[in-house]
């Protein structure tokens, strides 16, 4: 019976209401583009309303085209090498010296701890004690040592930096799995061996998420030590326009620090892309 | 870096030589783990003859690993003797190939940068590059020609274990120690593999090792079936399997084959699943 009942619908080429197909949502089928600016809009909207409306007083929130101005002003600054690009320069310099020297204490660390016993017992319980306290605390210390240049900022933003890409080489030297550590050593592999041709590469993936998580964190130490310790980089204009109330310029040269953020998190994850190629799963910041 | 004496792809099949000589012996090994009180082996007599194929078979837990890794040269007995080819083991061995249940190939790898790493981490870079001509000899043989250059991610389960077979063979081992290597892969890969096996093994005269728990398996594959019981692990019973070379999967349907099985699983039931 209930193949006659299907035999006409099947014949007359399936119309929709008799079979069964999984639909998306609505939601699922807008392009992920579409639905990322729609809500830009409806967020830019909002905002222009609320300081359209004259609720909030446009030293707190300036207008979106206020903002734009400044967005617009500050980029023609800095492509027409203005006095701002000297101080984005000068953070750059700051955040790639910072990085450059979380990798190398940050690796030394890692695989201190995560490979020999003396590191484990005795170098990490430190290290978690130094990683419990509030590191920009230590600004004040590292501006009275090192002074106002740049080295007060390197320091901090290194300080900050280090730690999650010690604790993400240490995970990936363990990450290895048992297997593989048996096979090694079936094979007759020396410690060294075993480190450099197995346990490095296998951890690569916790490495990265160090490096992703270190990549935010330097560029939040960097920021910290210009706003305290002042100098020529792109904190301290932020610190000035915020001294002198122009709350639009803040917002403008906080995008463009965003940007410079973006980039330098984009640059580890462009790197773990080309160097971890097996590691293809999801483009998420997990990965 | 000593030199390796490079073999030409033809003659890969490495002749059987000395059978019936032993290659391994045991004399009286245990093993006790004193921290936490556990006999994990009582006193084990073994010996592998050249070009023969011996299980052991045992429930969960009744020592086979740790008696493998004694073996392997990667724990020491506690008490006993162990030789190797005239040498007491005291680490692990080159005459030693060993394959586990996980394929363990390394993913930045590809298939033939993986069966060549043995010969990399023993005799360096040059020599690995050296033995790729021997690594696709290998593919060869297990039936892998042309994924030589795919990385193991692209491999299925049972393509990873063929792989995982030239790994083993590369150094050409003269024993090879198997810890149930086919035993995550689906019954019928599994079957398939395990006639893969002895045709390897007959064709290079290999004297082989096998610990399993699947009686079927330890039966259709081996010369002699060591039973294992637990606590401490001992050999309970050793069956010698008279069922003609080459084995087929056919031949686990006939009587004699029914009879092996029924005799190992009544070895195994005194005590083994208490």
């Amino acid at each position: 019976m209930s193949d006659a009942s299907l035999a006409p619908a099947l014949a007359t080429g399936e119309p929709a209401d008799t079979v069964w197909t999984e639909r998306d949502s609505w939601f699922d089928r807008i392009p992920r583009a579409v639905a990322m600016l729609a809500l830009a809009a409806v967020a830019v909207g909002l905002w222009g309303a609320v300081s359209w409306s004259g609720i909030v007083s446009p030293i707190i929130l300036p207008s979106p085209g206020e903002t734009l101005r400044h967005v617009v002003f500050v980029g023609g600054n800095l492509l027409s090498g203005g006095y701002m690009l000297g101080s984005l320069l000068v953070t750059v310099q700051e955040l790639v010296l910072a990085f450059a020297l979380a990798v190398i204490i940050g690796f030394a660390l890692g695989v201190l701890v995560g490979e020999t016993a003396f590191g484990e017992r005795a170098v990490m319980p430190y290290l978690v004690a130094v990683d419990t306290m509030p590191k920009v605390a230590f600004a004040p210390l590292f501006i009275a040592w090192l002074g106002f240049g740049i080295e007060s900022k390197v320091a901090l933003a290194t300080f900050i930096a280090t730690f999650p890409i010690v604790v993400g080489t240490a995970a990936g030297l363990h990450a290895s799995d048992e297997n593989a550590r048996m096979l090694f050593r079936t094979m007759g592999a020396s410690r060294w061996q075993t480190l450099v041709k197995m346990k490095l590469p296998s951890g690569l993936p916790q490495f990265f998420t160090g490096l992703k998580i270190a990549s935010v964190g330097v560029m939040a130490g960097v920021i910290t030590g210009e706003f305290l310790g002042g100098g020529r980089g792109f904190g301290e204009l932020i610190r000035v326009a915020s001294t002198n109330l122009d709350t639009g310029r803040v917002f403008a040269l906080i995008l463009y620090l965003s940007l410079l953020g973006l980039a330098t998190f984009g640059t580890v994850a462009w790197t773990q892309r080309r160097l971890v190629f097996w590691q293809r799963t999801s483009a998420s910041r997990e990965g | 870096m000593s030199p390796v004496v490079i073999t030409d792809a033809a003659t890969v099949e490495a002749p059987a030589a000395r059978a019936g000589t032993p290659v391994f012996s045991l004399r009286g090994v245990g093993k006790t783990y004193p921290r936490r009180n556990v006999e994990a082996l009582g006193r084990v007599d073994l010996t592998l003859e050249a070009g023969g194929f011996s299980s052991v078979i045992g429930a969960s837990g009744c020592g086979k690993s740790t008696l493998l890794k004694i073996m392997a040269g990667l724990v020491p007995p506690s008490s006993g003797s162990v030789t190797l080819s005239g040498r007491p083991v005291t680490g692990p061995r080159r005459e030693i190939g060993m394959m586990f249940q996980q394929a363990t190939l390394f993913p930045w790898k590809t298939t033939v940068e993986n069966i060549v790493l043995p010969v990399e981490i023993r005799d360096g870079r040059a020599a690995a590059r050296a033995s790729r001509d021997k690594a696709r000899a290998l593919l060869e043989l297990v039936g892998l020609r042309g994924f030589e250059e795919v990385y193991p991610n692209e491999l299925s389960g049972g393509m990873a274990q063929r792989a995982a077979i030239c790994r083993m063979l590369i150094t050409e081992p003269e024993v090879l120690l198997l810890d149930e290597p086919f035993s995550a892969l689906d019954e019928l890969t599994r079957d398939f593999m395990n006639m893969e096996l002895q045709r390897i093994c007959l064709a290079r005269g290999a004297t082989a090792f096998l610990v399993t728990h699947s009686i079927p398996e330890a039966v259709i594959l081996s010369d002699v079936v060591h039973v294992m019981s637990p606590r401490p692990g001992r050999f309970v019973d050793t069956v010698a399997i008279d069922l003609p070379r080459p084995r087929t999967l056919a031949m686990t349907t006939t009587p004699r084959f029914g009879a092996l099985v029924e005799r190992i699983r009544g070895r195994l039931d005194k005590g083994a699943f208490l």
